[in-house]
């Protein structure tokens, strides 16, 4: 990356941010994952995260789901304190991670009953959400088993439209998406963040990026290395689309 | 020397001496039973390591409720309650065998479905599976909550286990350990002999314990300190700057 | 908690309708083992008469290992046991009783079958069936609450098969012991001192209800 020119950034406008990490350490097992990261992630933020493999990206994503604990450091996610509490926030969070969670002897429309319901939601969400990903008609209701990847990646991503979470957590929802999925889960993303959704975001594609950027007024980019942001860089409204036009905040 | 090790070596040293002048009290100068003959020596090994048995899995129980119990946790106690189940599993063992050589000559057999025997053999299994879960589990704090969930689990199937195998067997013949013509007359010399086993097996228990508990701190100590290196290494792949405080010691035991 | 209880049952009791894991494996697997309980038996009748109600309840034990691996199994994806649920927001004693409801469900109807397996294979006549069904359902509450337990506690470790029954089986042995005593007397015609072994099945089936509730967020929420 070229030189940056850092200047610093106030946000007074954005009281509470959606993710707050400070100092967050994280174990897989023994391993430190997450070796003591600051992330802010405002409300209707899009946040790219990069970064080599192993610089704990998955890790970050599953920390702020309150599967994996942070051991030093804070974090508060919605307004929760994760040290206090990491399972009452979950059902405002939406995870798509590399294994979809889904059952695969129910159909598309089972499984979103069964988690919308879970979540404490309305089932009546669940056909628009299908239909919006592209999962309708025979498909709704033919197993999961005998989806194709894509498929099924669209299924998981409708769990999070029906369930309409504060919080976006997903790990490379690109691979495997057709340019119609792709599209798809672009403007998904767009409406999440409009609406006031926090987004955090994998991704090693650079054209992926570079398009994410795009969707929202306050679009930024992580990179991670070593289990932390080594910078965390928003694009400056107006600008170009690039975040590297952007400033340095972290 | 530190004083914690001074007494740590003083209990060792007495349990030793103690189980050493138990054996030769046992087996030189106390006298044979009227009705067991030499047989009646066992009784002054066999009790103690019974009682060392259940003790230890006493401990496991107590220790893994204060681990579960929010106001007093602390790795501290999931490592007690390891060390004493790994005794505890080695004098179940030894219950067993003393048992079994008892009951050979008393009963003709290596094994009988003796409800005291019977209750034993499955504690023994119920432990060993704790062990085997406590090596299975990958991290200290996962390894401490599942095995203090898994001790009270198994603590609470004793006594159903107990009640079930009595009434099972009082159905189809008395329990005879406790048949009166095999109970010996325990008197003086043989009364001291007994009470000196069960307090040296008691110490025993308790240096055991203290040695293998100071093993697991030890190796969570180990661990900690890899923690530190791996995470100034990670931090330092991230360029960086080390963390301005230290990971505290207990880290990862929270 | 009942709403999400109700809620986890139904969809495991729907993912077993569409697989049928149970129904054509656990079950045939469950009847194959009377048989070969009576090859080991040399298929002497009065043996088998007399050791009938135990050797069911041994078949019942193994289908339970097996059921309990399955309800696990159906929560994980790479290995990641239980994360759907979790995110899903459902609250852990829910989980539990849900669960636990659909794995005795199964084995229930499982065991129904069995029955009518074991009085055809080892010649035994039915009778006492209130002492008989009663047993079957507190021993079999009690096996389903034991089981979610260990299938939960062995779910992320990488020796999740192996881990489950040195576990399991050591806990359930009262289950298997009063169920088995408790149904041999029935067949034998003397269903009063049956009954009495229903003490413990209740009891064990209370315990591990009432443990599992408890303890179930603590197993789950470690990772």
């Amino acid at each position: 990356m070229g030189p940056l020119e850092t200047q610093p950034l106030d946000l007074p406008e954005v009281p509470v941010p959606t993710v707050r990490l400070r100092g967050a350490v994280a174990l897989l097992g023994t391993f430190p994952a997450l070796s003591g990261l600051d992330l802010d992630v405002a409300p209707g933020e899009v946040a790219v995260i990069r970064g080599a493999n192993g610089a704990g990206k998955t890790t970050l994503l599953k920390v702020c789901a309150g599967l994996v604990p942070v051991v030093t450091g804070e974090a508060t996610v919605l307004g929760c304190d994760l040290a206090a509490d990491r399972r009452g926030v979950r059902r405002r969070i939406g995870l798509l991670a590399h294994s979809d969670h889904l059952y695969d002897d129910l159909t598309p429309r089972e499984n979103l009953v069964f988690l919308v319901k879970a979540g404490g939601g309305s089932p009546r969400s669940v056909d628009y959400a299908l239909e919006r990903v592209g999962i309708s008609g025979r498909l709704a209701t033919t197993r999961v088993a005998s989806l194709s990847a894509g498929q099924r990646r669209r299924t998981a991503l409708a769990v999070l439209v029906a369930r309409q979470p504060g919080l976006w957590l997903l790990d490379e929802p690109h691979v495997t998406l057709d340019t119609e999925g792709r599209e798809i889960l672009d403007r998904v993303i767009a409406e999440a963040a409009a609406g006031g959704a926090a987004i955090l975001l994998v991704t090693h594609e650079a054209e992926v990026e570079s398009r994410l950027l795009g969707l929202s007024e306050t679009a930024s980019v992580v990179t991670m290395a070593g289990g932390t942001a080594c910078s965390h860089l928003r694009r400056v409204p107006g600008g170009s689309g690039q975040a590297r036009e952007g400033a340095h905040v972290a | 020397m530190t004083t914690q090790k001074v007494a740590l070596r003083s209990v060792g040293i007495a349990s030793v001496v103690g189980t050493g002048l138990t054996v030769w009290l046992g087996l030189w100068v106390t006298p044979p039973d009227r009705f067991m003959g030499n047989l009646v020596r066992l009784v002054y090994i066999h009790p103690g390591v019974a009682w060392v048995a259940f003790l230890a899995f006493g401990v496991t129980a107590v220790a893994s409720a204060l681990y579960l119990w929010k106001r007093t946790r602390d790795l501290r106690w999931d490592r007690l309650a390891g060390a004493s189940a790994e005794v505890g599993v080695v004098f179940t063992g030894l219950t067993l065998v003393s048992g079994s050589l008892w009951g050979r000559p008393t009963w003709g057999v290596w094994w009988t479905w003796d409800p005291l025997l019977t209750t034993t053999s499955l504690l023994f299994l119920l432990y060993l599976g704790y062990l085997t879960l406590r090596k299975a589990s990958a991290g200290p704090d996962v390894r401490a909550r599942r095995c203090s969930v898994a001790a009270l689990v198994a603590v609470v199937d004793v006594p159903i286990v107990h009640f079930s195998v009595l009434w099972w067997r009082s159905l189809h013949q008395p329990p005879t350990v406790l048949n009166p013509t095999l109970t010996p007359e325990i008197h003086g010399q043989m009364a001291w002999t007994l009470l000196l086993g069960f307090v040296s097996l008691s110490l025993a228990y308790a240096w055991m314990t203290a040695m293998r508990y100071r093993n697991a701190a030890l190796e969570d100590a180990h661990e900690t300190q890899w923690l530190a290196e791996a995470l100034a290494e990670r931090r330092a792949e991230g360029g960086v700057s080390p963390l301005p405080t230290p990971v505290p010691a207990e880290a990862s035991s929270r | 908690m009942w709403r999400d209880a109700l809620l986890v049952a139904a969809k495991d009791l729907r993912i077993e309708m569409r697989s049928r894991v149970v129904a054509n494996q656990v079950l045939p697997f469950a009847g194959l083992t009377l048989v070969l309980f009576a090859f080991a038996l040399d298929a002497d009748p009065t043996v088998l008469h007399a050791t009938g109600g135990g050797l069911f309840w041994v078949a019942v034990l193994f289908a339970t290992v097996l059921a309990v691996q399955r309800s696990v199994g159906v929560e994980s994806s790479n290995g990641e046991a239980g994360e759907g649920l979790r995110m899903a927001g459902i609250d852990p004693a829910g989980i539990f009783l849900g669960k636990s409801a659909a794995i005795g469900a199964q084995l229930i109807a499982l065991e129904a079958v069995l029955t009518i397996a074991v009085a055809i294979l080892y010649h035994l006549r039915i009778q006492g069936v209130a002492i008989l069904a009663a047993a079957a359902i507190l021993g079999t509450a009690g096996l389903a609450a034991a089981g979610t337990i260990y299938g939960a506690l062995s779910a992320s470790s990488r020796v999740r098969e192996t881990l489950l029954p040195l576990l399991f089986l050591p806990v359930v042995a009262p289950v298997l012991l009063s169920a088995a005593r408790a149904w041999q007397l029935a067949l034998a015609g003397h269903p009063g001192p049956g009954a009495a072994w229903l003490r413990f099945l209740g009891m064990f089936a209370v315990v591990y209800m009432v443990t599992g509730t408890l303890a179930y967020e603590s197993i789950m929420e470690d990772g």
